[in-house]
């Protein structure tokens, strides 16, 4: 598999953003991912593409755990495998975009924001620190904890987000026809492991293959026949 | 040698061009009715391999013989099909309703579903009944004799043996709770080697059966192990996860691994681990 030369790494708030030459690669739609080889680690790393400089793939990384954070530790000139991109990203042609970020969930957002030849955003953040985020997307509407990014959406929209589980369900309440962007445990990001099975259209599928974004109306929880029934 | 993955850990439907690197596809466990699978989450990462509980997801025999099989033969890949069941009619029917397969894998192993309630040999023996196509027992290292499991398939009318598949364990998260929706999980990956080099050692020994290895292979090195031990064909797993090339990987790094142990090539290196006085099956006796 196609190794990869670090050319950068640098903090953004809390996180670091890993630049990666981009070799062979293709940057793919927004919202489509790829796999990072995670140093030491058994299985690699899915990450969103956030921004897609000229030669390089750049990600987001919020250092959560063991894999993360050996992301994060790279420095210039170390290399890792990379493959991508993976599953399928946002739709493009949507008529008055709106961005919907929270916390980690804004990495895929610089880069659509891009393709989208600018749109508004409006982003939410646990506090001030990880708030500084935000500067990757100049002119965002932020918000910090207590005040939640759903109160700053403003109607007439397509929305297109990503963000915490909770943030996302939100959104799809307000905005039933949102494109939203999930995350689940993968070990492969191509649809071999099954490992990242979520319910959508009422049924398990594997995220990697149907998403990671998803119509907000595949995700609906599916109604069991027993609470139909009563 | 034929370069094979375990079953459940490839879609060649999904990923062709990683199906088309092995000499043969294994498909996920075909059950008779449609499983959906276990709930989210479903895997783990631990410290030298994963846990899975996927619970033998599968669209059940019906749609995988007639939307499934038919695409996969459009791949020109040999094809080894995976039967799963909960008692040995299940196994039977199915095995009945192949035809013009490479093989059938008996998986008498899942760790993510209640175990049936037949023995491996009582469902291997009507299988047997039920096809003529050469019949694979997939058996568990978790047993505390697997040889004696594994004499017990051979006697039962089993064509070779898929040795190992994964052991039950779980993982905790950061409040003490286990990772895995359901509890526990398959391990999988480098911490199984030595676990399956025993366990094709001692069945190897046992039966004298071609055997499948599998269990931990990463390197062109480790299938060489696993011949060495008495595989005459080696299955990948957990690796392909992580390095979809690892089949054509794994087949390069096997000449420099042969040159290294200096063997010819893999089939020139099956069983030489047995070649040695020292006994794989029991402790070495020590005398006065």
């Amino acid at each position: 598999m196609a190794r990869h030369r670090v050319t950068g790494t640098e903090p953004v708030g809390p996180y670091t953003l890993l630049r990666l030459e981009r070799g062979g690669l293709d940057p793919g739609v927004p919202g489509q991912f790829f796999m990072l080889e995670a140093p030491g680690r058994l299985l690699p790393r899915p990450l969103s593409l956030s921004l897609a400089p000229p030669g390089e793939l750049a990600f987001l990384i919020d250092p959560i755990g063991s894999g993360t954070e050996a992301l994060c530790a790279l420095g210039p000139g170390d290399e890792i495998a990379v493959l991508g991109p993976l599953g399928r990203g946002y739709r493009l042609d949507v008529e008055r975009p709106l961005l919907v970020g929270g916390g980690i969930g804004i990495a895929p957002l610089p880069y659509l924001a891009e393709a989208l030849g600018g749109a508004p955003a409006v982003l939410g953040f646990r506090d001030v620190h990880h708030a500084e985020a935000a500067a990757l997307l100049p002119g965002a509407e932020v918000c910090v904890d207590p005040v939640l990014v759903t109160e700053l959406i403003r109607p007439g929209h397509a929305v297109l987000a990503c963000g915490p589980e909770p943030m996302l369900r939100a959104v799809a309440d307000l905005c039933p026809d949102a494109q939203l962007a999930w995350e689940a445990p993968m070990a492969c990001g191509y649809g071999a492991c099954y490992g990242c099975a979520v319910e959508i259209d009422g049924e398990l599928k594997r995220l990697c293959v149907e998403g990671p974004v998803l119509d907000a109306a595949r995700t609906l929880p599916r109604v069991e026949a027993a609470a139909c029934c009563s | 040698m034929l370069l094979l993955n375990a079953s459940g850990c490839l879609d060649a439907l999904t990923a062709p061009e990683v199906a088309r690197q092995l000499d043969a596809f294994v498909t996920k466990t075909i059950t008779p009715l449609p499983r959906e699978g276990n709930a989210p989450p479903r895997i783990a990462e631990t410290a030298h391999g994963m846990l899975n509980a996927i619970g033998l997801a599968n669209p059940g025999r019906e749609r995988f013989l007639a939307e499934q099989l038919p695409r996969l033969r459009e791949l020109g890949v040999p094809l080894w099909v995976s039967v799963g069941g909960f008692c040995a009619a299940d196994y039977a029917d199915t095995c009945a309703a192949l035809e013009d397969v490479a093989a059938i894998e008996l998986n008498l192993s899942c760790p993510n579903v209640d175990e049936a309630a037949d023995s491996a040999a009582e469902i291997v023996a009507a299988c047997r009944s039920a096809s003529d196509l050469p019949l694979f027992a997939k058996l568990s290292a978790a047993h505390p004799d697997v040889a004696a499991v594994a004499r017990a398939v051979a006697a039962a009318g089993a064509d070779g043996l898929s040795l190992i598949n994964t052991l039950r364990g779980t993982a905790l998260d950061r409040r003490l709770r286990p990772v895995l929706a359901r509890g526990s999980g398959g391990l999988s990956g480098p911490a199984l080697k030595p676990v399956a080099l025993y366990a094709v050692s001692a069945c190897h020994e046992a039966t004298g059966l071609p055997i499948v290895g599998m269990g931990g292979v990463q390197t062109g090195r480790d299938a060489l192990e696993l011949v060495a031990c008495g595989a005459r064909h080696v299955a990948l797993g957990t690796v392909l996860f992580a390095d979809p090339g690892a089949p054509s990987r794994v087949r390069s790094e096997l000449v420099a691994a042969c040159a290294d142990a200096g063997v010819a090539d893999p089939d020139d290196a099956y069983g030489l681990a047995h070649g040695s006085s020292k006994s794989l099956e029991s402790p070495a006796r020590v005398t006065a």
